[in-house]
């Protein structure tokens, strides 16, 4: 090969590109040419002279500082992701602690409307359904006195499909109560008197229709006393009841 | 399309180590500090964006740099810089000639200082410029350089070839008139 030949392949040596066996030749050449061999150290002072002399400019530590804000994920999205990351923990927490307390609030109220369906079961299937035998809402209501530690008013049922049965005491739950029988159409309906507590309303609410055993079973508040009817009879018949209670309580 | 937190860190883990090389291409490129930043902020704000589509595996610094020197292309003081330079016959290697008056021009290369050097890299056109700089400031091979280019490897050799040629005849005459 002529020195022309090899110098054309010097550049392509000293960037480390040329193929190995070529690479090898080219140093026995450079051994024994001179002109070959002082072309190759200049062009290599001259690469190595680029190579300090390309580094000239150096960027402004502000400018470096505002890049890195500009693609750094931490100056948005991790201030946001905190924020995120606790607002979602919360949204969890208060998840499971309403989730707990629906939970708690369903299991009291199953028990107590499952308690209240036992009661009305009882009396259905007791010989001597109620103490106090009387259709007179009048001779009901003293009865109570002195054995259940509030007062409350029988409706009139003068012209309504209902009918007083009467009246016996009962406990719920440790804490006495009414309970009033009435019949409408053959079917029986107990009506649960009791002292309203936090307890009684945070497990059954108001004013809503529940069913137990294929029991109708409504609940309300007034004056600070918990109503319950008990029943296979209709809604409409409950509401009706329920109705004369509210009116009678006025 | 918003990169996710994991890719947006991966991102910055790769690009911020080549900022002040980035940079100091910009401004072999641009010649002016503002333009230069401007440059290097348009280059990650569209490397950033465009990250998803980059090829794990694939190189990238050339990545990096293809979107700096396309960004500068298309910029008025790179269309400008564009025109400056034919490269019409630089894919045969053959038409690159040694030169023929190397032993004088060897002993003034010898002479030459970093200010010359320096001086001569901002003269050449900038397509010899950049690759010059690739080469042997970044030490990028040959490969990459064809990737940052988006050219052959043979392109890659015979504008390298061309480009220290005229680099060693601009330090000469430099060397030489300075001795005048």
């Amino acid at each position: 090969m002529t020195c022309e030949s090899w110098q054309q392949k010097i550049d392509a040596y000293l960037d480390a590109e040329l193929p190995e066996a070529e690479a090898r030749e080219l140093d026995v050449h450079l051994r024994t040419c001179a002109s070959c061999s002082s072309q190759a150290l200049t062009r290599s002072e001259l690469k190595r002279s680029i190579h300090l002399a390309g580094k000239k400019f150096v960027p402004d530590p502000e400018f470096r500082k505002r890049i890195q804000s500009s693609i750094s994920p931490k100056a948005s999205g991790r201030r946001w992701g905190w924020i995120v990351e606790v607002g979602i923990a919360c949204a969890a927490a208060l998840l499971v602690i309403f989730g707990s307390l629906v939970w708690v609030r369903q299991s009291q109220r199953q028990q107590l409307v499952g308690e209240l369906t036992d009661l009305h079961v009882a009396t259905l299937a007791s010989a001597n359904r109620v103490d106090v035998v009387s259709s007179d809402r009048h001779t009901v209501k003293p009865w109570f006195q002195g054995k259940v530690p509030f007062t409350f008013n029988v409706p009139e049922l003068q012209g309504s499909p209902f009918e007083l049965v009467g009246g016996k005491m009962t406990y719920l739950d440790q804490n006495p109560g009414a309970e009033l029988l009435f019949t409408v159409r053959k079917h029986v309906l107990s009506v649960f008197i009791f002292k309203d507590s936090p307890e009684l309303d945070r497990a059954l609410g108001s004013g809503e229709l529940m069913r137990k055993l294929s029991f109708n079973i409504e609940s309300w508040t007034d004056g600070g006393l918990r109503f319950l009817i008990i029943t296979d009879a209709t809604r409409s018949d409950i509401d009706d009841l329920r109705g004369r209670f509210v009116e009678a309580a006025r | 399309m918003a990169l996710d937190r994991d890719k947006a860190n991966e991102f910055e883990q790769l690009a911020m180590p080549l900022f002040a090389s980035l940079y100091n291409l910009a401004q072999w490129l641009t010649q002016d500090r503002s333009e230069a930043e401007d440059l290097v902020q348009e280059t990650y704000a569209k490397a950033l964006k465009g990250f998803g589509s980059f090829q794990p595996g694939t190189n990238f610094r050339a990545w990096m740099y293809r979107i700096l020197r396309n960004t500068f292309l298309t910029s008025r003081t790179g269309l400008k810089a564009a025109r400056t330079v034919s490269l019409d016959d630089e894919d045969d290697p053959q038409s690159v000639s040694p030169s023929t008056t190397e032993t004088p021009e060897s002993i003034l290369l010898a002479r030459a200082d970093q200010d010359a050097i320096q001086s001569a890299l901002q003269q050449l056109p900038v397509a010899f410029r950049e690759i010059i700089l690739l080469c042997d400031m970044e030490e990028m091979s040959y490969r990459e350089i064809a990737e940052a280019l988006t050219i052959p490897m043979g392109t890659v050799m015979s504008r390298l070839a061309r480009a220290r040629k005229a680099m060693r005849q601009l330090l000469a005459e430099k060397v030489q008139g300075a001795q005048r």
